[in-house]
């Protein structure tokens, strides 16, 4: 049970949150100019990498903050 | 009781037990496990093993046991040496395994419950304790565990003297000084998790002959550590040589614990044979108990035991000693010792096998966790107590006991001697040296495959005292250093537990929330039968006496059609959505145009995920300048609300937008059908409203919400009331003619109308284009969520399976494939009996729209006719009904004055569950709550979040929202502990601290209002669920 930590809430188990997947992945300023390759790969492609990631998490059952978390995905280590 | 010595041990002689084993009547005394109480009966033979037949005995001494299984009441397969005894116990023994009556329910009460530490301590033995004892001077909030009835562990079986005085007395004296440590006995800590997060089984009531009912048998503790101190002792390890299975054969440190703390000789006449020094100790303390010692064979002096010999009845007889037999009823074999290291590996710490003591031991720590003691690899007690204290962390003085024992040499190795064939590696299991041979002959090198080939360690011990014995004959076989063979993986649950134990109280109604409407009472008292939508309970139809479901529905469906009815759509998702950018936000999230929307007016919008799919729809109103109402469907709710904040979050920040979700403050009746006109406006509503308008209109003298929209193409009207009148308005427009109807009826009328339900016709890769409705897709905005996906060639194919509608002679089933000569095209999504057309129809998805098809299911092939996927007025001819019948609106004569809260049905058995009780819940009737987004409201607002706050000043009215639990008296906090995973320590969580979070299975906002008392704030609709998950765990505290 990871304890995540919510910039609001504090500490609190990993079932109060949801996941959001890699983070700053941005919505592209203008998709009507990406080319379909380009477009397909913000929609569908994501790292997935044997380390640490940097991805997104939701207080869904408490403040409903979106936030950033460095997490190790080998030893489930949460930078602060 | 002949082998039971006349004085000594931890045993209570004034308490004789009586039980029986096998049917045969036996007495024991209090302070016995089963184990030691049929050791003092001379029963030598428990059970038979699991493959091969062979008669086994006691082994073993705690949970490490392998040998020993019983049965015992309904519990189907436990250790004897784990099961303490009481009086009327009855138990069998168990040829090596368990058989579960599939027949039997188990209706033990089982809970779990969450505490927070500073320093969790594992293990109460000296070096935990002493672990314990020195967190607790330093201040800090410790909690520690250990699986015994008492503490002092391994001193507990021995006769070791500390500073001249019975070790337990410096067990007694260390407890004693153990200030504010909660203390957990009975025990045992089975999973060690991410982020020092441990589970642990508390046995409540195994132990006693009447257990209390209301009390948890056994209850799973989830404790979270800032720091973790494992001080789990270590395992002995046996010796593989033919026969060493026998009834007689026994662990050394076992026999000896036998001896010095039940007061049972486990023989007469023993034989000692070790390769370390423990076992001299064993064989002092079993010869002061007067069993005679035949012999000490020291590997470390190049003698072994190399066979055993049986009795008549297979129990052990005789030894084989360098080519001669020596008798003996005892073999008290020591093969080294074992750190149990299975807490540690399972928090992801690293192992290194320790040459000087042949174990594995701790290495390389994964979390903030510490192994002190045996569990280490470190020998003898002072030492043990030294390492622990230091763990501990107090800046104090304390003084190390000298202890008596003899100093230890280090161990030999010694995996095996004798033949290979009989040579038990796993007695459980039944695996021999011979099978690990062969397996290492098959050419398998990994301890993984060995134990998958073998099947040593897979049992119900999981290989406790096996386990590293399997790697060291490998290691021995191959000729390999154990370390570079390794481990297999330790995995939880350390001991065996129950699946009833893991579900706890999550059984039966508490499974998972229920979630209900306001007028759920009624449509109980009508005889409705529910439909599951999500956790929601809907009507799914009214049968009326003796009908059937085909033929209730063809009655509200004519009714709709033909008359007027009505519709509890309560569980729809309802969002306030405020704001200067409402509109722009809006346009970007749904594929058609909001911004343009006049005030008043209310429009069907379809929202897409990037990829272009079908998210949710919905009909969403302008209330206001700035204010819309979005309605999402019933299963959505929670997850478009999370993708709302997701875009405004992390994408537009910049957007003045914000959300609070009002669906459960809204009770929703949908009044529908050509006569619905009469019947609302004799309630007050205007009957002049156009169609997608919407007005606040005084309802029986309560605001209220109209909004003039269709789900079936008739002329339909939905009436939002605050939860509180949602059942009287319901019960008033079903006094005044409307034939109330569920969603199968809803179905029915809005596939007449090929209205698509995502979910039904959608399951993520339909665009809306797919669904026809292009019309809802805008052409002139710059972007929406999803446009550019629309415009990928794959949402462009032509042969993307599209929405479309057949007739057949009979009904489909839904899920059919629909084929055509061409192959399998697309499948069925709806399919119903339509009672305006009379006759069968159905919506499917299919990439072909012409030719001969047929639908294909189980065996059945039946032709279809593709048709329109809109079969009912298709001119939409009727939605406003006749002009003939547009009276104006009536002057409100009617009130709706019966507010009726969410637990209205609760307020007795509260009141029963709480008299005399020392913990009490009532509901706090009625509250004003706003929401605000923004700035602090005042008014002694809780803020939930950054700039979002709920009091009874704001923005938004919730007061309908949540309803409002009060939970007192002392052991309120007990009673929160069972479901809520935040620390409640007082000294943590104040008076006036609140917190949204979980309480069960519920999202609430739980408040400390006084020293004993809590308010639970709980979504209306799961307020049912909640009173029904306090009243469960009251049970336990209205018996005190």
């Amino acid at each position: 049970m990871l304890l995540i930590r919510c910039p609001f809430c504090g500490p609190r188990d990993e079932t109060e949150f949801h996941y959001g997947g890699q983070a700053e992945i941005a919505y592209p300023a203008d998709p009507s100019a990406l080319t379909d390759e380009e477009w397909a790969g913000y929609v569908y492609l994501r790292d997935n990498p044997r380390g640490w990631f940097h991805e997104r998490w939701t207080h869904s059952a408490g403040c409903r903050t979106w936030f950033n978390v460095r997490r190790h995905t080998v030893t489930h280590e949460i930078a602060q | 009781m002949t082998q039971r010595l006349p004085i000594g041990g931890r045993v209570d002689r004034t308490r004789t037990l009586r039980f029986t084993f096998d049917g045969v009547a036996m007495t024991g005394y209090q302070g016995d496990t089963l184990a030691s109480a049929l050791l003092a009966n001379e029963v030598r033979i428990v059970g038979r093993s699991v493959d091969l037949g062979r008669p086994r005995g006691v082994f073993g001494i705690g949970s490490e046991e392998p040998n020993a299984l019983v049965r015992v009441g309904d519990d189907p397969m436990l250790t004897a040496t784990t099961v303490e005894l009481y009086d009327g116990l009855a138990a069998s023994g168990l040829a090596g395994k368990g058989r579960l009556d599939p027949g039997f329910a188990d209706d033990a009460r089982y809970d779990k419950a969450y505490l927070h530490c500073d320093v969790l301590v594992v293990g109460g033995g000296p070096a935990g304790l002493a672990a314990a004892l020195a967190a607790s001077e330093s201040g800090a909030r410790v909690i520690l565990l250990d699986e015994q009835p008492e503490l002092g562990g391994s001193l507990l079986g021995a006769r070791e003297r500390l500073d001249g005085r019975p070790a337990m007395d410096w067990v007694a004296a260390a407890e004693a000084r153990l200030s504010g440590v909660q203390v957990f006995t009975r025990t045992t800590a089975v999973g060690y998790y991410d982020h020092n997060y441990v589970v642990a089984v508390e046995r409540r009531t195994d132990h006693l002959a009447d257990r209390p009912a209301h009390i948890s048998r056994q209850r799973l503790w989830h404790f979270r550590a800032g720091r973790v101190i494992l001080a789990t002792g270590a395992h002995e390890r046996s010796i593989a040589f033919p026969g060493n299975d026998r009834p007689g054969v026994m662990l050394a440190s076992a026999a000896r614990a036998y001896v010095n703390r039940y007061a049972v000789r486990p023989g007469t006449r023993a034989v000692v044979f070790t390769c370390a020094d423990s076992a001299f100790a064993a064989g002092d303390d079993l010869r002061a108990a007067g069993v005679e010692i035949a012999t000490i064979v020291d590997a470390r002096r190049g003698e072994t035991v190399t066979r055993t010999v049986a009795g008549p009845d297979g129990a052990l007889a005789g030894v084989e000693i360098g080519g001669r037999i020596v008798e003996c009823d005892l073999l008290a074999v020591c093969g080294g010792w074992n750190p149990t290291v299975h807490l540690f590996s399972q928090s992801q710490g690293r192992l290194r096998y320790d040459q000087n003591i042949h174990a594995f031991v701790p290495h390389l720590s994964a979390q903030a966790e510490q192994s002190v003691g045996a569990c280490r690899g470190t020998y003898g007690t002072a030492a043990c107590i030294e390492e622990g204290y230091a763990a501990g962390g107090s800046a104090g003085n304390f003084r190390i006991p000298v202890s008596d024992a003899r100093h230890e040499q280090p161990p030999a190795a010694l995996w095996t001697s004798g033949a290979q064939e009989e040579a038990f590696v796993d007695l459980q299991r039944d695996v021999t040296v011979a099978d690990v041979a062969r397996s290492i002959g098959a050419g398998m090198r990994s301890v993984e495959h060995v134990k998958r080939y073998t099947t040593a360690g897979t049992g119900a011990d999981q290989g406790k005292t096996s386990g590293p014995g399997t790697v060291g004959v490998m290691s021995a076989l191959l000729g390999a250093d154990p370390g570079a063979v390794g481990t297999t993986t330790y995995r939880p649950p350390y001991v065996p537990i129950s699946i009833a134990l893991l579900a706890g109280r999550e059984r039966g109604i508490l499974s998972d929330p229920i979630r209900v409407t306001s007028m759920h009472a009624s449509h109980v008292a009508r005889g409705a039968v529910f439909e599951d939508v999500g956790q929601w309970k809907r009507p799914w139809y009214f049968p009326l006496d003796g009908e059937s479901m085909d033929d209730a529905v063809l009655r509200e469906c004519a009714a709709a059609r033909t008359a007027v009815a009505a519709m509890d759509a309560s569980t729809l998702g309802k969002i306030d959505i405020r704001g200067a950018d409402v509109g722009v936000f809006l346009d970007r999230i749904y594929t058609n145009m909001y911004s343009t929307l006049a005030v008043g007016a209310c429009r069907y919008g379809v929202m897409c995920t990037a990829d272009g799919m079908v998210f949710d729809d919905g009909v969403t109103t302008r209330l206001a300048e700035e204010r819309y109402l979005m309605t999402t469907t019933t299963g959505n709710a929670a997850a478009v609300l999370d993708w709302l904040e997701e875009w405004h979050q992390t994408e537009w920040p910049e957007l003045d937008v914000s959300f609070v979700s009002v669906t459960d403050h809204w009770a929703t009746v949908a009044v529908v059908g050509p006569r619905s006109r009469e019947l609302v406006t004799s309630l007050g509503v205007p009957g002049d409203m156009p169609f997608m308008t919407y007005r606040e209109v005084g309802l029986g003298g309560v605001a209220a919400r109209v909004y003039r929209i269709s789900f079936s193409g008739e002329l339909a009207w939905e009436l939002n009331v605050p939860w509180a009148y949602g059942r009287t308005l319901w019960e008033t427009v079903l006094e005044r003619g409307a034939v109330p109807y569920g969603t199968e009826t809803m179905h029915v009328l809005r596939a007449e109308k090929g209205f698509p339900i995502v979910g039904q016709e959608t399951d993520g890769t339909v665009t809306p284009q797919d669904l026809g409705m292009s019309w809802a897709v805008s052409k002139r905005k710059p972007d929406y969520v999803g446009k550019r996906s629309h415009a990928r060639p794959d949402a462009m194919r032509a042969d993307r399976k599209r929405l479309i509608g057949l007739f057949s002679a009979e009904r489909l089933a839904e899920g059919a494939q629909l084929v055509t000569a061409a192959g399998m095209v697309g499948h069925v999504t709806s399919s119903y009996h339509s009672a305006a057309l009379d006759r069968p129809f159905a919506l499917a998805l299919s990439r072909d729209a012409h030719g001969p098809m047929e639908a294909v299911w189980d065996t059945r092939r039946v032709p279809v006719e593709i048709v329109s996927s809109v079969f009912y007025d298709p001119e939409n001819l009727v939605r406003d009904g006749s002009p003939s019948t547009w009276p104006v609106s009536h002057e409100g004569d009617w009130l709706l004055d019966r507010p009726v809260s969410a637990l209205d049905a609760y307020r007795d058995r509260f009141a029963v569950a709480g008299a005399d009780a020392v913990v009490r819940a009532r509901e706090i009737p009625l509250a004003i709550m706003r929401e605000t987004h923004g700035a602090d409201p005042g008014e002694d607002a809780m803020r939930l979040g950054p700039e979002w706050w709920i009091g009874p000043a704001g923005d938004v009215d919730v007061s309908g929202q949540r309803t409002i639990v009060e939970l007192t008296g002392p052991r309120a906090r007990d009673v929160l502990i069972t479901g809520c995973a935040l620390d409640l320590d007082p000294r943590v969580f104040g008076v006036g601290a609140y917190v949204q979070t979980m309480l069960g299975r519920a999202q609430v906002i739980l408040r400390r209002v006084d020293d004993d008392a809590y308010h639970v704030y709980v979504r209306s609709s799961f307020a049912g669920y909640l009173a029904e998950w306090l009243l469960d765990a009251l049970a336990e505290w209205s018996h005190t």
